[in-house]
């Protein structure tokens, strides 16, 4: 985008600003969605007084949530647990940078980028276990844990599945990737990615390299069915507990965030990210602006499958968890990468 | 062998039961939008007590029969000559002896049994079916059902004191021939005459 | 290298709670992740029925036996309306049993969508609870449209109704047989037989047979651990006699037998049947009066009686002492959530907190009738 800009840093400074701007967005309305999807599941209406079809409830909530009291435990250790929500926030927002929203419109375009997205979001496990810790609160503190357990072992099969994608495309930049499945649906690298025909034979492994990913990060971002350490029918209300106001505000808008950004990464990585799965049949459908209109709508399509999963599945205990990703993910993504290896080595 | 099972069963009781719900996302939803839509209530239905105080005849079979006791009634006895209420009978024509000075229903500790209704030989009290009567304070649900106001009822009150003592005093005037005790002296002995003269 | 020090650490799972069932207390002496002793504390409820029976006329009773397991209004008045009568020595006419027995049936669909509800939600599903209220609110309009209340009845009277059903009732309890059947199987489809469920449920709060009968269990806790005993076949009262159904036990379809899973199993099972007597009864209710042999005055003569009822959450007696006057001298009623409630310490040992919650659900207490 520099060329749009003229120069270097204006370019740097207005790029993440739309950015910002979808994910206030975006979180806003994805409560309210979430709100009504869930009613239209179990044959209710949602909130439809606040506004035509409750558009304004998100609004209002956050103005009611701004005027809440600052509560800090007397003895919370002062510094941390003023900024954990703030680092929360940030993790998330950092792997914003590498999604591809356009062919022109990418935050910074890293010859590393997938590799750049993993390890940032990591750092989200850092905020929580410090926003755990200095609570000062022994139910915080567990629930923390547990967060900080799931999170760091399902990040396992979070990279090996995505790794079958890097393996088929050679490359880790996002923006490589999402071009090399340009043309149309058929070479999106759910059907095997641009290739011969052969490449058919990889999509039931495909397909089971991107279940995986969704499941891990779906579990990453601690939605139900993995929602146990912060479940509000257990003991502990995990590790928001002391949290009040804007601040607990704060760890919502890092989850929607982060239910949208691993949206996009499933899409960009599997789904074709900005293109259009008519390909070259349609031009117009490939005009950058169309672009966005892609890539937002498939990242939107698996926020709808997340929140429809949330609403019909019941919760997994803690160890069920564990037992899960160990024993089941691991294993069943490390076969398909042997697989897969083999694949392209005989090709 | 039972590791694949697992998977299999796991994938597929997941995906039935996200085919019922996204099934129930295009079904109409069963709520009402209360209050600009109201449910039509059947005709049986058990909310707030209504009395109709001119069939009253003050018998206290529905307090006696409250499980709760949450009606309270106080009656005046009528004069004789003096009509109760307008016309002095019910509507079904039963003549009516007894004021009812307070007729007192607390929806605080009503249980909406129903058991007040049944004993009601006029059919006076029954219940409606309005069920929108909140109020703020604890005294806002305290009923009065009676129309005799505080006058009337020392009106009443005195009335029925003055025709008691006036009964009483016809009861001690009526009793008096016949009750008065019959002062018998006994006859007077005189020494006779004769006797003396003999000797 | 010495040994790592572990403390027992006292939870306490206090009356307020969004996942137990009521006011219940429980203090759980955890070690680690692991239940050692869980010990519930009752009495938040208590609202002194028994006492207040004795300074009540016998039909003035009916409210309070109402209040009792609240979600369960019909069982309840049936239970004492049948000990009142077995004291007086009457005999009331068909219709009035016919009608007794399709309103208790409803009721016991009722109170099993709200525990199988409540169960889903303890899980995390959020889904079933709903769907299950909407089946229940159907029912619930059936009992508005005969007695005129949707959850504390007054109408198993002593001796007979307090009102004859209307005319379309029999029209809108067929409806609902129809409607309900697909219900269910779309219940299982979504909660019962789903694999986390089955997960979080199998092989949890295992209750063996012979724990079950010497604790008192009774109602679904019993059966799930496979012990088929129900009173209305094992000690029929009023016309259970004449209908054909089943009695589901737990067998350990997915699991041990007696865990958590069967238990809910039972209910879900134990809903069909009653649709199956419900069928039976609605059809064939004779003609009568209902109001015929209600007495003017119940004034029993001196003597003492216990009977017992199969509510749907187990055995609920009464037992009456009568002194020959208008109030009983003694009621005393034998709740079976109490003694359900009694077996949690047995068989909680060695789970975990998520699962006590799971087990706790399983035992379907309420506990206004813990409490009384």
């Amino acid at each position: 985008m520099t060329e749009i800009f003229g120069s270097d840093l204006i370019a740097k400074i207005i790029i993440p600003i739309p950015i910002a701007l979808w994910i206030a967005l975006f979180a806003l309305y994805a409560v309210l969605a979430e709100r009504k999807i869930s009613a239209w599941i179990q044959d209710r209406v949602g909130p439809n007084r606040v506004g035509k079809w409750g558009l304004l409830q998100t609004i209002i909530d956050a103005i009611k949530l701004i005027q809440k009291e600052f509560v800090y435990p007397i003895r919370a250790d002062k510094l941390l647990f003023r900024i954990a929500p703030y680092l929360v926030f940030s993790a998330t927002f950092l792997g914003y940078a590498v999604i591809p929203f356009s062919s022109i419109y990418i935050g910074v375009d890293l010859n590393v980028g997938l590799f750049y997205f993993f390890a940032v979001t990591s750092l989200g496990v850092m905020a929580l276990l410090i926003a755990g810790w200095s609570s000062n609160n022994k139910y915080s503190l567990y629930g923390g844990m547990r967060s900080v357990a799931q999170i760091v072992s399902y990040e396992i099969p979070t990279a090996l599945s995505a790794l079958t994608v890097v393996m088929l495309s050679g490359t880790l930049q996002m923006q490589k990737i999402v071009m090399q499945q340009s043309g149309g649906i058929q070479n999106w690298f759910i059907f095997g990615g641009p290739g011969d025909v052969s490449k058919y034979l990889l999509v039931p492994f495909m397909l089971v390299s991107a279940v995986i990913l969704f499941i891990s990060t779906l579990a990453e971002t601690n939605r139900t069915p993995f929602d146990l350490p912060e479940a509000d029918s257990e003991l502990v209300a995990g590790v928001h507990l002391e949290y009040s106001g804007m601040m607990f505000a704060f760890f919502f808008l890092a989850e929607y965030a982060q239910m949208f950004a691993v949206s996009a990464l499933v899409s960009t990585l599997f789904f074709g990210g900005w293109q259009s799965p008519f390909g070259n049949l349609i031009p117009f459908l490939n005009t950058p602006g169309m672009q966005f209109f892609w890539s937002l709508i498939k990242g939107l399509f698996f926020v709808f499958v997340q929140i429809w999963l949330r609403w019909t599945l019941p919760r997994v205990r803690v160890d069920q968890l564990m037992n899960m990703c160990w024993k089941y993910l691991i294993p069943i993504s490390l076969a398909n990468i042997l697989i897969i290896g083999v694949y392209i080595a005989l090709k | 062998m039972k590791y694949f099972k697992h998977i299999y069963q796991a994938i597929s009781t997941i995906l039935i039961g996200m085919g019922i719900t996204f099934r129930h996302l295009f079904q109409k939803s069963v709520t009402i939008q209360y209050p600009e839509v109201r449910l039509q209530l059947p005709e049986r239905e058990r909310n707030r007590i209504f009395v109709n105080i001119d069939d009253c005849i003050g018998c206290d079979q529905c307090a006696r029969a409250c499980p709760v006791s949450c009606i309270t009634i106080e009656t005046i006895k009528a004069v004789p000559g003096d009509i109760v209420g307008k016309t002095g009978v019910t509507s079904q024509g039963k003549k009516k002896s007894l004021f009812v000075s307070k007729f007192e229903i607390d929806f605080g500790k009503c249980c909406f049994c129903q058991l007040c209704v049944f004993p009601c030989p006029t059919e006076c009290i029954y219940m409606t079916d309005v069920f929108e009567y909140s109020s703020y304070s604890r005294d806002g649900l305290i009923y009065q059902f009676s129309d005799m106001t505080p006058e009337m009822v020392e009106e009443k009150k005195k009335k029925l004191e003055e025709y008691n003592i006036e009964q009483a005093k016809k009861k001690e005037a009526a009793a008096k021939p016949a009750g008065k005790p019959v002062n018998i002296q006994p006859p007077e002995v005189k020494p006779s005459e004769g006797e003396n003269k003999a000797q | 290298m010495s040994e790592l020090r572990t403390e027992e650490m006292v939870i306490n799972m206090g009356p307020q709670h969004p996942s137990t069932h009521g006011v219940l207390r429980l203090k759980v002496v955890l070690n680690g992740e692991i239940v050692v002793e869980v010990k519930p504390y009752i009495g938040y409820l208590h609202r002194c029925f028994e006492k207040h029976c004795e300074a009540m006329t016998y039909p003035q009773v009916i409210p309070y036996t109402d209040r009792m397991d609240y979600v369960n209004a019909m069982n309840n008045e049936l239970g004492y309306a049948i000990a009142v009568e077995k004291l007086l020595g009457i005999q009331v006419s068909e219709r009035v049993e016919y009608i007794r027995v399709i309103m208790a049936e409803l009721q016991r669909i009722a109170s099993h969508l709200i525990a199988i509800g409540t169960y889903g939600n303890d899980a995390g599903a959020f889904t079933p609870f709903l769907y299950c209220f909407i089946d229940r609110e159907k029912i619930l309009e059936i009992f508005e449209m005969t007695c005129g209340a949707r959850l504390l009845y007054n109408y198993i009277w002593v001796g007979g109704l307090s009102h004859d059903i209307p005319k379309d009732f029999q029209k809108k309890v067929k409806e609902f047989v129809k409607y309900f059947r697909p219900r269910i199987d779309q219940l299982n489809g979504l909660l019962s037989y789903n694999k986390i469920f089955i997960e979080r449920t199998a092989n949890i709060g295992i209750l063996p047979a012979d724990v079950a009968i010497n604790g008192g269990a009774s109602g679904p806790t019993l059966r799930g651990s496979g012990v088929k005993f129900d009173l209305r076949k094992n000690d029929p009262y009023s016309i259970y006699h004449k209908f054909d159904f089943d009695i589901p036990t737990g067998t350990g379809e997915v699991g041990t037998v007696g865990d958590c899973w069967d238990r809910y199993m039972v209910r879900v099972r134990e809903m069909e049947q009653s649709l199956r007597i419900i069928e039976q009864a609605v059809d064939n209710i004779p003609e009568g009066d209902v109001f015929a042999d209600i007495p003017k005055r119940v004034k029993p003569p001196v003597g003492e009686v216990y009977v017992r009822t199969e509510t749907p959450k187990g055995e609920l007696g009464y037992y009456i002492i009568s002194d020959g006057s208008l109030n009983p001298y003694r009621v005393k009623a034998r709740s079976p959530s109490f003694c359900n409630l009694s077996l949690i310490n047995q068989i909680s040992r060695g789970y975990m907190i998520a699962d006590l919650i799971m087990i706790l659900g399983s035992f379907d207490i309420v506990l206004g009738e813990i409490d009384r």
